[in-house]
């Protein structure tokens, strides 16, 4: 299977690889695939307080396509807002990394990455906001 | 490894590189001033030379497997000699013998494809699945699916993906004995193991030049005369091999074939030996990696093919990492399907072991050095992308992937 140079560079040189802490209520941890499909990617995010994402982190289960469109959308999503990344959309990251038709897959399971990170911080946040406002009433 | 050629082959169950020897020898059947005749012209010198060389070849052939001469026909490769054995024999005897097939889930492709015509032809088919995870078709496996109407049994002498040996002389007594044609897939083995054909009664035998340090595009059939088995040609025409395969014979890649099967004759046991240090000189290198398996028989396997999987890492980006060696992968996420190999599968190896499972296969021409080279490259990724594996740190954390609930897509 020929690998584009970038796909081959994020391969190599893997951008953000690693973990932050669950547990914080400003991270955002997406999990998606399934290890009997042949891929899973662990993206996650910590945003400020204006909400613009100020680190991201992943650790990819996959082929090279899958660790270079995971390693991609790390950099990508650094310093956008939450809405600006919910944005980034597969075609973008297939079209940057000029992935083969069939490995469109994991360029769809990246974008499905973000969305599911971003989805656990703002149901985090919602968590803490409701928390705060009972606090508050109390 | 200076001055070595990279990619480093370690992929001799796909295919053999051509004995020199036997490339030496195909040389004298092509040009202008060498033997190019027609095997089949008798008006001519040039025809009679080519058909000693072909005949010669048969008998290399021949006692390769401790068979008569009359009892090899030349075929395209190993695919065209198994689908002639099993759809020939099927098609001749199905109608008086019963038209049910026993093969396994572990085949060839070109067994299973023909088997599968056959079912579209109103053949039933059982797929015997391996006991266990050792990959093996034991004689109670095949005896537990024989039936009164079974007309052929087909299965492969030594797996391609794991190295297993089958016992061939074991089930070969039982299908005699019940008057069922036996067909054995020898393409993995015929350059490993000896056949004897008087010792197991198996009336098929499929061989492959390539498998075996011969040209490809070359692969014989061994056809049992006593007792008698028949078979319905595939291909028609000139009434060549005894009417059971048809067209020009191919001089100088059957002179191939037999002199690659003198070869072997020769230097099997030797060729075995060289692969057996080489295999464990490999695997020794693996052994104190956390989560490594090797998929199959170790006890019952010959020793130039293991099959092992690196768990929480997946096989394409192993292979990726390690381009500088040419192996197979179990994973076949290359192709669209994204389906872990399927022989695998039958093993009950697990989707996500079996995607991240690497098939390393030895031969003749295989280094001490070249050995050394891949078990470095081989850890070094395994340990890098096990540091990028969210499998690897679960595993670490002590959670159990069974109790995760996957977003599956």
């Amino acid at each position: 299977m020929p690998y584009s140079d970038k796909v081959i560079d994020h391969y190599e040189n893997p951008r953000n690889v690693g973990q932050l802490d669950e547990s914080d209520a400003q991270v955002g941890t997406g999990m998606v695939g399934a290890p009997a499909c042949g891929d899973v990617m662990r993206l996650q995010i910590r945003v400020d307080e204006d909400g613009v994402i100020e680190e991201a982190r992943f650790k990819t289960y996959g082929c090279g396509s899958a660790i270079a469109s995971s390693s991609l959308l790390t950099e990508w999503v650094k310093g956008r807002t939450v809405e600006e990344a919910s944005q980034i959309r597969n075609t973008d990251i297939a079209e940057e990394l000029d992935l083969p038709p069939v490995k469109i897959h994991c360029s769809v399971l990246a974008e499905d990455a973000i969305k599911a990170a971003l989805a656990d911080l703002e149901r985090k946040q919602q968590d803490t906001g409701a928390a705060a406002d009972r606090q508050a009433a109390s | 490894m200076s001055g070595a050629q990279l990619p480093i082959y370690l992929d001799y169950a796909a295919t053999t590189p051509v004995d020199p020897r036997v490339a030496e020898v195909m040389m004298q059947y092509l040009g202008p001033d060498g033997v190019f005749g027609n095997p089949a012209s008798r008006s001519h010198s040039y025809g009679w030379q080519a058909e000693e060389a072909v005949e010669g070849a048969r008998t290399a052939v021949a006692e390769l497997l401790n068979a008569d001469v009359r009892e090899i026909v030349w075929t395209s490769g190993a695919t065209e000699s198994d689908n002639l054995a099993i759809k020939g024999a099927a098609r001749f005897y199905g109608a008086e013998r019963g038209r049910h097939i026993v093969t396994s889930a572990i085949e060839h492709k070109a067994v299973l494809d023909s088997c599968r015509q056959l079912e579209s032809e109103g053949f039933e088919v059982t797929y015997i699945k391996p006991n266990g995870s050792d990959g093996m078709i034991t004689p109670e496996l095949v005896e537990a699916a024989l039936r009164d109407d079974t007309c052929l049994v087909s299965l492969m002498h030594v797996n391609n993906e794991l190295g297993t040996i089958t016992d061939i002389a074991a089930i070969g007594e039982l299908t005699r004995g019940r008057k069922i044609l036996f067909h054995v897939d020898a393409a993995q083995s015929a350059s490993r193991l000896p056949i004897d054909t008087q010792q197991v009664q198996a009336d098929f035998i499929s061989l492959s030049g390539h498998k075996m340090y011969g040209p490809k595009g070359v692969g014989a059939l061994y056809v049992r005369r006593r007792p008698r088995a028949r078979l319905q040609a595939l291909i028609h025409g000139g009434g060549h091999e005894r009417g059971m395969r048809s067209g020009t014979l191919a001089t100088h890649q059957i002179a191939g074939m037999g002199e690659a099967a003198r070869l072997v004759m020769q230097q099997r046991e030797a060729d075995a030996e060289h692969a057996r240090r080489l295999m464990n000189r490999l695997t020794g290198q693996f052994e104190d990696l956390e989560q490594v398996f090797i998929n199959g028989s170790r006890e019952h396997s010959v020793p130039g093919i293991v099959n092992i999987s690196f768990a929480f890492i997946e096989g394409e980006s192993l292979m990726m990492s390690i381009n500088g060696i040419a192996l197979s992968s179990g994973s076949a996420c290359t192709s669209a399907s994204l389906e872990p190999s399927y022989v695998l599968r039958a093993l009950g190896v697990e989707d996500e072991l079996a995607h991240s499972s690497l098939r390393f296969s030895v031969g003749r021409f295989t280094t001490e050095e070249q050995v050394d080279y891949t078990a470095a490259q081989v850890r070094h990724a395994v340990e890098k992308l096990r540091q990028l594996s969210p499998l690897w740190d679960m595993y670490k954390a002590g959670i159990d992937l069974k109790s995760v609930q996957w977003v599956e897509h």
